[in-house]
């Protein structure tokens, strides 16, 4: 295999990991813009972890994944108080703090950049891939999944139906950035040098929008968003300067024709064959007349 | 009625938003097994009552008893494991939810634990949670809708989800808010039914918030009227119709006014 085949294979793996670490606070109905910080703890962890203690890469990401998950839920409490664009700002401040603090931190190289010398390839990369893929979609088979969806739905109805809203947002905000730790831990570990700049706000963004233009509904929508955002610009490069401009206009044009992301559940039900019977639309409009109470 | 008796007791309950009083020293006690109306015009607090209940609201002054236990403390969340559970004003099921996965959602309070959240109720395709909300959907007659998107349904079947959700959390008080609203007389007498069978079978108490006279009449052995905040009459639903205040609570003072002048002019 060619290197350049390898790596953006291997940049599709990581990014596919990202998309779900975003994917669980989108479930739950919360804009987490600070998922570039979790990736960068959980990148320099386990780097740290693998050069200082000596640390087989597979045993150091795991344990990255725990760090990032104590921080997370230790800012999760104050940080989820706030709802909507406050709730953005405040986890885009967060991903901020991390990468300034990682900056000053000389421990790690400061704004120089940290070597890693724990090196793992495309194979063991894909494989945790998939694992996280399967975990995440094995998570939402279960009354889990139907429980982070009604909190993103209808908060106070989930709160009178017996959820504990806050336990479930604090869940899905924890396991959301320990997975994108896994994605900054295998990173680390592929391409040998991290720095903090990469970990900015662009990476964030990139990791919501890999979710929303897949759909948030199915656990299949960020697997097709990762894989749309991550091949598209290399199919794109033979026409080096056109290639963002086409990108870009297929990224209006998606998100034109399908708002609720590439992948629906009600498309899912379609394209297997699902007995999902029609509406009956007299009896709707039938009963139109009387609905305003 | 003495306190065994009653499964829900408001003491002296108050509320207010800011300086506006929506609930003012309501007591009233609900009879076990029976089918109680809350009535009275709009903005009497009658759904407000229904939030202070669920706890929604929390209670400025006063105390909520069910079977004796004081309610004021618990969180609202835990109170349907405790056995009151609703429907809504106007229907809000979750959107994103199937049918069935709507009905599993009534089931959390039953299933809740570490060990219940991590029930694969989608991955297997026969699962106790999973067969029970099944059962339940075929017995009210929705088993056709049970993939479907709940937002694309008709408004009575999204009605009638909302009512078996409520039902699947197994609760003994349950608290509808206006189920008949919008409803056409055949689905109303169809809904009646339905809610008198459901109680019979086994100790549900009920209790409606509803407009429509000749439903409650029908359906409920009690009635408690409000009017801002305040219970102004309580009585089986004979009582109630002839209950002057009541009369003229709903109709309006000056219409009662002018009734009366009818009936003086036609006299002389």
């Amino acid at each position: 295999m060619s290197g350049y085949l390898e790596g953006v294979l291997v940049l599709l793996a990581v990014n596919v990991v990202f998309a779900y670490g975003g994917f669980l606070p989108l479930a739950a109905g919360q804009l987490n813009l600070g998922l570039a910080g979790f990736a960068a703890i959980g990148a320099y962890a386990s780097a740290y972890l693998s050069n200082v203690f000596k640390l087989p890469a597979l045993l150091a990401i795991p344990c990255a994944a725990v760090v990032a998950g104590l921080v997370a839920l230790l800012v999760a409490v104050p940080v989820l108080r706030t709802r909507g664009i406050y709730l953005a700002l405040a986890t885009f401040a967060l991903g901020q703090i991390v990468q300034a603090i990682i900056l000053n931190l000389q421990v790690v190289g400061g704004a120089a950049g940290y070597p890693v010398t724990e090196f793992i390839r495309l194979p063991t990369i894909a494989a945790v891939a998939v694992v996280v893929v399967l975990l995440v979609w094995l998570l939402f088979g279960t009354r889990f999944g139907i429980a982070v969806t009604a909190v993103h739905d209808d908060e106070q109805v989930a709160d009178l139906m017996g959820i504990d809203v806050r336990a479930f947002q604090i869940a899905a905000f924890v396991l959301g950035s320990m997975i994108a730790a896994v994605g900054g831990a295998l990173y680390a570990h592929h391409f040998s040098f991290i720095e903090a700049q990469y970990f900015n706000i662009s990476l964030s963004i990139t990791i919501v929008l890999y979710v929303l233009l897949g759909g948030t509904q199915t656990v299949l929508g960020p697997l097709l968003g990762a894989a749309v955002f991550t091949l598209l610009p290399e199919l794109l490069r033979a026409s080096a300067q056109w290639r963002y401009i086409t990108f870009a206009a297929a990224l209006i044009v998606i998100m034109a024709v399908r708002p609720e992301g590439i992948i629906t559940s009600a498309q899912l039900r379609r394209l297997f064959g699902w007995k999902g019977s029609r509406p009956r639309q007299l009896d709707a409009a039938q009963l139109s007349g009387g609905r305003a109470s | 009625m003495t306190a065994a008796d009653s499964i829900l007791h408001l003491e002296s309950v108050s509320k207010h938003f800011g300086g506006l009083s929506v609930v003012e020293d309501l007591s009233f006690s609900v009879r076990r097994g029976s089918r109680t109306a809350l009535i009275g015009p709009n903005g009497a607090g009658k759904t407000t009552v229904f939030n202070l209940i669920t706890g929604v609201f929390s209670v400025d002054r006063g105390r909520i008893l069910l079977d004796g236990m004081n309610l004021t403390g618990i969180s609202s969340h835990r109170r349907i494991g405790h056995g009151i559970a609703r429907s809504f004003q106007n229907i809000r099921l979750m959107p994103h939810l199937s049918t069935l996965e709507n009905l599993m959602v009534g089931q959390h309070c039953r299933n809740g634990g570490l060990a219940g959240v991590l029930q694969p109720v989608n991955l297997l395709p026969r699962n106790r949670w999973r067969d029970a909300a099944r059962a339940a959907l075929i017995e009210a007659g929705l088993a056709e809708y049970e993939r479907s998107p709940v937002g694309s349904l008709p408004y009575g079947v999204q009605k009638q989800i909302e009512l078996v959700r409520a039902l699947m959390a197994e609760p003994r008080l349950l608290l509808l808010d206006e189920p008949a609203a919008g409803l056409s007389p055949p689905e109303t007498e169809a809904l009646k039914l339905q809610l008198e069978t459901i109680c019979c079978r086994g100790g549900l108490t009920l209790m409606v918030v509803e407009h429509d006279m000749h439903f409650i009449g029908a359906l409920c052995e009690e009635v408690i009227v409000l009017n801002f905040g305040r219970k102004i009459a309580e009585g089986s639903p004979e009582e109630i119709r002839a209950n002057p205040l009541v009369q003229e609570t709903y109709l309006g003072a000056p219409i009662a006014a002018a009734t009366e002048r009818d009936h003086a002019a036609r006299s002389q």
